[in-house]
């Protein structure tokens, strides 16, 4: 029971400090689950990134899924999303009751000025770490450069992306393989 | 009945909105059309609420949409019927990938994948720098480079790296302080 607490409480806070979408909360899901935890390791961050980026929903509610599963099964999967998507609702319904024009507020307006600048930081932070995990070979520089240079240029689905290179990492795989028989 | 509606086209819009929270929008859209729920003037007040509040955009998305046509409840049937698929899908697929996960051709395709995510979560950075570090607007107005770079905050993502790699503190120490620099300095 408190192992359920616990990963509702840890998504809750991670839900509560992430600004910004399923991206910005890379650098709160690797201090709070990798670092602090030991819950998965930024390799797995990774698959469930691009996972969760070809299955149906929010990348921010996949990803939970997936390290509650892993933690405590599927209960823990269910309560780690429930604990993401609480404050949320809290903040927002309360926001939607009584201050319909928060957003203009000047105040709000600078400090999230502030804040989108942080996100930014904390995100490249959060990607020079992964890539030194994640790219340690010229193929897998190659996918990483097509990627972006893929994504800047042609308004192409996520979905594409992550299949297609699924497909190269297998013949990549294979490739690699006969040439060690050879 | 209005909840089993709710529930309904935000399970919906969950089930088919692939790729993150901005892609929940079109489904908003096409909600409001059809039922009138909320206006489009709503979408816009909740697109600027859900970017500066915490939390996932689709989520608060799903909340504020499900407030604003039935209260506190909407909201939350609202909310449910958004993440049920993903529960579900996620589920199965973590379940599967648990039994597979040292089989060769996964880890092949994980080999792919990877970098790929990578890439993607670098392009993701990419666009929120862009918001965050440029004037866009500004540029494409006055022509002239300088105006091009928001100065405060390049300099502000600067000592905010700095401090990152010297002290590393738990991330939302850092949106604290860049918050209330963001009030002072009036970004």
């Amino acid at each position: 029971m408190k192992d359920y607490l616990d990963l509702f409480l840890i998504f809750a806070r991670i839900g509560g400090l992430t600004f910004g979408g399923g991206y910005a909360m890379l650098p709160m899901l690797k201090k709070e689950v990798v670092e602090n935890r030991g819950w998965a390791t930024e390799e797995e961050l990774l698959d469930y990134y691009a996972i969760g980026q070809c299955t149906p929903g929010i990348i921010a509610v996949n990803t939970a899924t997936f390290i509650g599963y892993k933690t405590k099964g599927i209960l823990g999967g269910i309560v780690a999303t429930l604990g993401v998507v609480a404050p949320s609702v809290v903040i927002i319904t309360l926001i939607a009751l009584f201050l319909q024009n928060f957003a203009d507020i000047t105040i709000v307006k600078h400090a999230f000025a502030g804040i989108s600048v942080c996100v930014c930081v904390l995100i490249f932070d959060a990607i020079l770490s992964l890539g030194k995990k994640s790219l340690k070979n010229i193929f897998s520089w190659v996918v990483f450069s097509l990627v972006i240079a893929i994504s800047l240029v042609f308004d192409i689905s996520p979905i594409f992306v992550v299949i297609l290179a699924g497909i190269a990492g297998v013949i990549y795989t294979r490739i690699k393989k006969t040439k060690e028989v050879k | 009945m209005i909840f089993l509606q709710l529930l309904f086209e935000f399970f919906k819009a969950g089930l088919f909105a692939v790729g993150g929270g901005l892609a929940t929008l079109p489904f908003l859209f096409d909600i409001s059309a059809k039922t009138g729920w909320f206006s489009t003037q709503d979408i816009m007040n909740l697109i600027a609420i859900s970017e500066s509040t915490p939390g996932p955009l689709g989520v608060n998305m799903a909340t504020y949409a499900g407030v604003v046509t039935t209260g506190v409840a909407g909201g939350l049937v609202a909310t449910i019927g958004l993440i049920l698929p993903s529960i579900v899908i996620i589920e199965i697929i973590a379940t599967i990938l648990e039994k597979f996960k040292n089989a060769k051709i996964v880890q092949a395709i994980f080999s792919g994948l990877r970098p790929a995510s990578t890439g993607l979560i670098t392009v993701a950075g990419l666009m929120v720098a862009k918001v965050a570090l440029l004037n866009i607007e500004l540029f494409s107005e006055t022509g002239k480079i300088t105006d091009l770079f928001s100065i405060f905050s390049i300099i502000l993502a600067v000592l905010i790296y700095a401090g990152l790699k010297k002290f590393k503190k738990h991330p939302v120490i850092y949106i604290a302080i860049a918050a209330a620099a963001g009030i002072l300095l009036q970004l």
